[in-house]
């Protein structure tokens, strides 16, 4: 194990030297671009075999590694924001051609208006297409969600793609302490790829992506649903094998100070880092509130989030994408239709924060904590959506 | 003692100061346009600009017109959108190599084989700038860029002959040194029918110039002048830029094709009615905001 102050991008890039990938088709796009210019150098100075094509677009970029998933290889690649939005054809050929390709998303609001800044909505509008979703916290997590992705990815019982975020510029280009491990342990835990079909394998010719219409579609698909339902014992049980190498167990959540928390927040990605220290600081002023950290967004841990939510008097779902028109963001949706029926009786309530990079601060948590113990109070939800910090 | 910049009628004050590096090309790019467009006498009234993503893409936002900053390398598909709806309106596209030539690539060769009446202004700084200089589809042969620290060893488009081949009416390269002859081919491209395309090499000192260690802006100008030869007519295949070579400049395609519309109201229309073409800009009686 090393000990390096590495970017979120640094970090990933780092991850993907490791696994040394087959190949890697990308476009360059803020604030991707400094991952993948750092993995282009690891290529140029012969550190990884990889064969990395700069392609034209996006677009080329997803079709590229789905063609070289299809040969069999370990494929990954990167991007962000509209980056990912042009490749949203290709993602569902990636999923249903079951290409268990490792895509890095650097988080970034998408336009209009132009923004390069942070927010979900590039990797929540392609929730439904069918690729696993890890976030990160933090570089550290970029880096262990990374390695893990391609384990999940490849497990014969998935087979599917896996994106991993990470928040454009909070943690992409952050610099942090990161624990990396030794190249062997890393590539030991990673393994070898044998696909089980590949367009190489002459001697059992197979077709990808032919016709499939009212006759076997719809079973294909089901097929598809399996897979992604696989993944849920799949990504727990990499979790803890990658917790007894690195001393960092992974789930599909991480639960902080929510023993006998009555007040919590749901939340995903960096705003994780913020909302721990205004719990610390509640905690201090002897207020039992807790955070749950959402790691897994697809496929999501329905059950196993209720349990925890269960023993609370009110929360609080954080959303940094908005879904329009829908009642709530992505994650309060699938949080509150987890809860139904399961005798939750008690105050849900979404905030939307953070659009485009709007600074989330500990102010701003606190006031979220605050209107969630009035609301436990009275026993009510707000029937709106609430929006954090913006001018209205 | 001058109080307002000769410009300024023509710029967004209020998003000045523009993000471009000192040294860079794009301002000369943008002087040379903006004098052109005025010399040309076009009601600005009548004068649509649209730029794609990247530093040349900030163009659009920039200009003191109509104006449509689009998402990357899409900026000829809004074009053709705002010239089809409204063919009276003079349609600029002022963009850079990577959002043109490599995302936008098939928009490019597309709305040249149509000819569709719009000008193209491509600053090619052989590069992708706002990312961080990675290498694209303009990078020269042996050109060090973010991504190919060694080297490019892919072979790059040469964009007068692919604007010439896919069939633009007039196609011209200038080099951001050349101000007045770009000023003079960028006021003839707008006034030419069809698909006209501008090249303008420029620098990036920033990146790509500091990559391949060519000085300051001023360094980078300044071997424009030992670099370029000025070859009116020269062979659009054979301009291709090659590493240590000669950057031939000039006017190279000024020929007359019929355009889009022309056909569409030959042809098709022409069968049912009279031609959907409506004036040109500079046949219209609307006085230009500067009388
Ligand atoms: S990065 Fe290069 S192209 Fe962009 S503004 Fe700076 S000098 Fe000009």
């Amino acid at each position: 194990m090393k000990i390096v102050g590495l970017t979120g991008n640094d970090a990933v890039a780092e991850a993907m030297r490791q696994v040394d990938p087959d190949v890697v088709a990308a476009y360059p796009i803020t604030p991707q671009t400094e991952l993948m210019e750092r993995f282009a150098e690891f290529v140029s100075d012969g550190i990884v075999k990889t064969e990395l094509v700069l392609v034209e677009s996006e677009h080329s970029a997803m079709s590229a590694c789905v063609g070289a998933s299809g040969a069999g290889s370990r494929v990954m690649t990167a991007t962000s924001a509209n980056g990912l939005a042009l490749m949203w054809e290709m993602l569902y050929i990636a999923a249903s051609c079951r290409c268990p390709i490792v895509m890095t998303v650097v988080n970034r609001a998408l336009s209009g208006p132009i923004n390069i800044h942070c927010d979900h909505s590039d990797s929540m509008g392609a929730r439904d297409a069918g690729w696993i979703h890890l976030f990160s916290e933090n570089s550290q997590e970029a880096y262990d969600n990374t390695l893990q992705a391609v384990r999940i990815a490849e497990h014969p019982d998935v087979s599917l793609p896996v994106m991993v975020t990470l928040d454009g510029f909070i943690i992409s280009h952050t610099l942090e302490r990161v624990e990396i491990l030794e190249d062997e342990q890393a590539k030991k835990f990673v393994g070898d790829f044998s696909p089980k079909y590949s367009l190489l394998d002459v001697q059992n010719p197979v077709t990808m992506g032919p016709l499939d219409f009212h006759d076997f579609y719809f079973e294909h698909k089901r097929l598809q649903v399996q897979g992604m339902e696989n993944a849920r014992h799949v990504v727990r049980e990499i979790g803890k094998e990658y917790g007894a190498l690195s001393g960092r167990d992974f789930d599909y959540f991480e639960s902080y100070r929510m023993e006998d928390a009555e007040l919590a927040v749901v939340a995903l990605g960096s705003a994780v880092g913020t909302a721990r220290g205004v719990v610390d600081e509640l905690r201090d002023e002897g207020k039992r509130v807790g955070l749950l950290k959402l790691r897994v967004f697809r496929p999501f841990p329905r059950r196993e989030i209720v349990e925890l939510l269960r023993g609370l008097k009110a929360f609080a779902v954080m959303d940094r994408s908005n879904s329009f028109g829908s009642y709530g963001g992505p994650v309060f949706s699938e949080v509150r239709s987890a809860c139904y029926g399961q005798g939750l009786e008690l105050p849900i309530v979404n905030y939307v924060y953070g659009l485009g990079g709007r600074d989330t601060t500990f102010e701003d948590i606190r006031r979220v904590y605050q209107e969630i113990e009035q609301m436990a109070s009275s026993g009510k939800a707000p029937d709106d959506i609430r929006f954090l910090n913006v001018r209205e | 003692m001058i109080e307002r910049h000769p410009m300024d009628q023509l710029l967004r004050e209020d998003r000045i100061p523009h993000i471009w590096c000192s040294g860079c090309g794009l301002g000369t790019s943008l002087t040379a346009f903006m004098s052109a467009l005025q010399d040309t006498g076009i009601s600005l009234d009548n004068v649509s600009v649209v730029s794609g993503i990247g530093c040349t893409g900030r163009v659009a936002g920039y200009v003191k017109l109509d104006s449509f900053h689009t998402t990357h390398g899409r900026p000829i598909p809004f074009a053709v959108g705002l010239h089809l709806a409204n063919p009276s309106l003079k349609v600029v596209v002022f963009s850079g190599d990577g959002d043109l030539i490599a995302i936008g690539g098939n928009h490019f060769i597309h709305s040249a084989r149509r000819n569709l009446d719009m000008t193209i202004i491509c600053v090619n700084n052989f590069n992708y700038g706002m990312t961080g200089g990675q290498g694209g589809p303009t990078t020269p042969i042996g050109a060090k860029t973010s991504t190919t620290p060694y080297g490019n060893f892919e072979f790059p488009f040469n964009i007068p002959h692919l604007a010439a081949a896919s069939g633009a009416t007039y196609v011209a390269r200038w080099t951001a040194l050349d101000a007045r002859r770009l000023r003079k081919s960028i006021h003839e491209a707008l006034m030419k029918r069809g698909f006209s395309v501008v090249e303008i090499i420029s620098p990036c000192p920033t990146l790509f110039g500091r990559f391949n260690r060519q000085g300051t802006g001023l360094d980078i100008l300044n071997s424009y002048r030992e670099q370029t030869v000025i070859q009116h007519g020269a062979d659009p295949a054979k301009v291709g830029i090659e590493p240590g070579g000669k950057i031939i400049v000039g006017k190279f395609v000024d020929i007359e094709r019929p355009t889009f519309l022309d056909v569409v109201n030959q042809g098709l229309k022409g069968k049912f009615g009279p031609p959907v073409e409506k004036p040109r800009a500079e046949e219209l009686a609307i006085p230009s905001v500067d009388e």
